[in-house]
């Protein structure tokens, strides 16, 4: 096995060090490592993180390779510093057998770039009506603890508390698209003062916010985790706060365009603003940014939504919602949460690998940078900054509402159990 | 004379919104009209001054009066008018918006006139590059239809101030009550915008259910009390209601909506003695308003289908009319009008 010494990386933005790794494992953490005959990457002036994880990510793979496979989604996830990534159900077929979620988790085994934890539907078809073969799903060799409808809200309250309930069983957690579907009907965008002026269907705070109020007393009740995606608002803070006072497990991510854009952006009509949840308004951006500072919303997560350029390239009310964002995730949280001071990079370290993991409950990922620890690396450039060129993507699709603009550091290297899978900013 | 074309810094060039329009050049486009009104008057109602050009009629919804009124402009002005129906969306019909405009590019179409059922479809298609013609929104989802209110204010400002008395002025001081769907209704965001930059004074009536969330900061009044309003307004629109909006509870009953919204000949007696009715078309007699309003001589329906026709000249001449000749000129009031 290969040896590989990092030296003089800040260790999670700390104190200069360097990391031996030998074969698949972090060998030594300390000053002065003598490299032998290891491959040296110096690394001074860099942050070295432990490999971050993505609890929400779409990589399209059986049924839409035309905007995402397995291996170019695990390709942009390594470029963007992930080590893992939960790649969800709304696939065509949907994932929600056996089957399905061990294909999948196959596909991201002979990748090789990052490690794929398929996240199980909730319901058969993402239809809200029938359990899917839930336990079947953890069974299986995907091993899925994650359950989730996502692009789907679970509203029928009775399902959604079977589910709850279900997968405490095998440790399990459901994921909730929270998104009151008929509050929703033909919504377009957030519902205010923006939507009012351009004429777009309302998507209202309160669809996101009445279904997660629901659900954590629905996890209060039965007693099991609940894990609220994509939060949005500043409403569904406090209500994630409250809950979280009460000692409920509730946990909550956010992703990085709702920590850095808002819905005056849609004044632009171009469809590559159109997500779901929508962006919010520059209040919601405030208080989700201080939720993340301050633990109430647990981790980032990327929802990275990959999309063909024609189901972009349209009027609004015909375009596709999604942006893709592995590539950019950890240079939207350095400039929203590290420059503004909210969080340092041992937070970034929390928020983007170690409450992730816990989550999804990856044993080999998100563990500390010491030795012993599995060799799951990424180390960034923070001095770095740049325009961001889509034409660059390791994934296959572009719809990223960053083009063009200047976002700060960078990813040299991600290490996968010992191997570069990234080396000096490239794919390795 | 001052040409819309580069006054309006997010849509250079083309008519997208209300909100795109100042003052002056909203008062230009209305004087512009008044002279075009007066070809209606002549045995030949034909100007030369877009001989050679190319106007696209581009509806994605069906919508006749828009479509007749635009092309009715357009040949006035001896433009040469091709109208292209893409009924259904660009979804179900399978063919993008993106190839469509780059079809009628191919074509060399010097404007586009576009109906679209998706808000913000003509703000697209001006500002995407895929065509280069001038943009003129015709409606667009429930977002705007800007020169539903230019031809509003142009039949405001006949009836409040008259025709030639009118000329060079805005509408100052007049109040205007908007009534009806206002949540759906494209021509109440532009109508807002509009009389707002004209001086006027906009007070919005509907139920609570109709109106939408972040209306507090548009300008203008929400009031839920038709009756309250109408004895301060000059001039009373009444929005079309769907009635199928009633199975999607935004109100309990046709009959309900009629009664506390609709306009009859006795909530017309409250009205002060000037002041007129407007309706867009097409109007739900016995909703909305009453026969009895809609067939009186203070209803302006009609007329607004006429002024329609000339606000619509005005604006594609001035957005296409380049170094023509200014219209003035060949038209016959100053040949006719020597007075100073």
């Amino acid at each position: 096995m290969s040896t590989i010494l990092i030296r003089g990386a800040k260790i999670l933005g700390g104190e200069a060090a360097d990391v031996l790794i030998d074969g698949e494992t972090i060998a030594r953490v300390g000053t002065g490592i003598e490299a032998g005959d290891a491959t040296v990457v110096e690394a001074a002036g860099q942050v070295l993180l432990p490999g971050l994880v993505d609890l929400h990510t779409h990589l399209r793979e059986p049924g839409r390779e035309d905007s995402e496979t397995v291996l170019t989604g695990t390709k942009a996830a390594a470029v963007g510093g992930f080590t893992a990534v939960h790649a969800m159900a709304n696939t065509f077929p949907v994932a929600d057998t056996a089957g399905v979620v061990e294909q999948v988790w196959r596909l991201g085994r002979e990748s090789g770039y990052c490690d794929v934890q398929p996240v199980g539907a909730v319901t058969v078809g993402l239809e809200g009506k029938n359990l899917a073969e839930l336990g079947a799903m953890h069974e299986s060799a995907a091993r899925v603890r994650v359950f989730s409808d996502d692009g789907k809200c679970v509203d029928d309250a009775v399902i959604m508390r079977r589910a709850l309930e279900y997968v405490k069983a095998f440790d399990g957690v459901v994921a909730q698209h929270a998104q009151e579907p008929r509050l929703t009907e033909g919504a377009q965008m957030n519902e205010g003062v923006v939507s009012a002026e351009l004429g777009l269907g309302g998507w209202p705070a309160v669809a996101e916010e009445s279904i997660i109020a629901r659900d954590v007393l629905l996890a209060a009740h039965v007693g099991s985790r609940v894990h609220i995606c994509h939060l949005s608002t500043a409403g569904s803070v406090e209500l994630v706060r409250w809950a979280k006072s009460k000692g409920w497990q509730v946990t909550a991510e956010v992703t990085p365009h709702h920590l850095l854009l808002t819905d005056e952006l849609v004044r632009s009509y171009n469809p590559v603003y159109k997500v779901n949840p929508p962006l919010r308004t520059e209040a919601d951006v405030t208080a989700l940014r201080e939720a993340l500072a301050d633990g109430t919303i647990d981790c980032v997560a990327t929802d990275h939504a990959p999309h063909p350029h024609e189901d972009k390239d349209c009027e609004w009310a015909a375009a596709a919602m999604g942006m893709v964002g592995l590539e950019t995730a950890l240079s939207v949280v350095q400039e929203t949460m590290v420059e503004t001071g909210l969080l340092d990079w041992a937070g970034v370290a929390d928020r983007m690998s170690f409450r992730p993991a816990l989550i999804g409950r990856l044993e080999s990922h998100g563990r500390p940078v010491s030795a012993g620890e599995p060799a799951n690396l990424t180390l960034v450039d923070p001095a770095y900054r740049g325009p961001v060129d889509p034409a660059g993507f390791a994934s296959r699709s572009r719809n990223t509402p960053y083009e063009g603009r200047e976002l700060p550091g960078r990813v040299t290297h991600t290490f996968l159990r010992g191997r570069a899978t990234v080396v000096d900013g490239i794919l390795a | 004379m001052l040409r819309l074309p580069g006054t309006n810094p997010r849509t250079p060039g083309h008519l997208i919104s209300a909100a795109d329009l100042s003052r002056d050049e909203t008062v230009l486009i209305l004087d512009t009209a008044e002279e075009m009104a007066r070809v209606a008057d002549r045995p030949i109602k034909k100007l030369p001054t877009l001989r050679g050009r190319t106007v696209v009629n581009l509806f994605f919804e069906d919508s006749t009066r828009t479509r007749i009124s635009f092309e009715a402009a357009a040949k006035r002005l001896s433009a040469d008018v091709i109208n292209f129906s893409a009924k259904g969306s660009s979804v179900s019909k399978g063919e993008s918006l993106k190839d469509t405009a780059l079809t009628l590019e191919a074509m060399g179409a010097d404007a586009v006139v576009i109906r679209h059922g998706a808000s913000g479809a003509p703000y697209r298609l001006a500002t995407s590059g895929w065509i280069d013609g001038a943009v003129v929104n015709a409606g667009d989802g429930t977002h705007e239809h800007p020169t539903q209110a230019l031809l509003d204010a142009f039949t405001l400002r006949r009836r409040l101030v008259g025709a030639d008395a009118g000329l060079g002025h805005d509408l100052a001081g007049r109040r205007v009550t908007i009534v009806g769907d206002v949540l759906h209704s494209r021509v109440a965001r532009s109508n807002v915008l509009l009389l707002h930059t004209l001086g006027a004074h906009v007070t919005l009536v509907a139920p609570p259910t109709l109106v939408p969330i972040g209306v507090e900061r548009w300008p203008c009044e929400v009031s839920y009390d038709l009756d309250r309003v109408l004895p301060d307004s000059d001039a009373v629109m009444m929005l079309r209601v769907q009635r199928e909006r009633m199975n999607a509870a935004f109100f309990p009953t046709e009959r309900e909506y009629a009664r506390r919204y609709g306009l009859d000949g006795d909530r017309m007696g409250r009205m002060p003695g000037h002041a007129v009715v407007m309706h867009p078309g097409p109007m739900n007699r016995g909703m909305e308003i009453t026969a009895e309003v809609a067939d009186s001589g203070r209803c302006t329906a009609v007329e607004q289908v006429a002024n329609g026709v000339s606000i619509r000249m005005a604006v594609l001449y001035l957005l296409l009319g380049g170094n023509e000749p200014a219209v003035t000129h060949s038209l016959p009031r100053t040949e006719e009008n020597t007075q100073p």
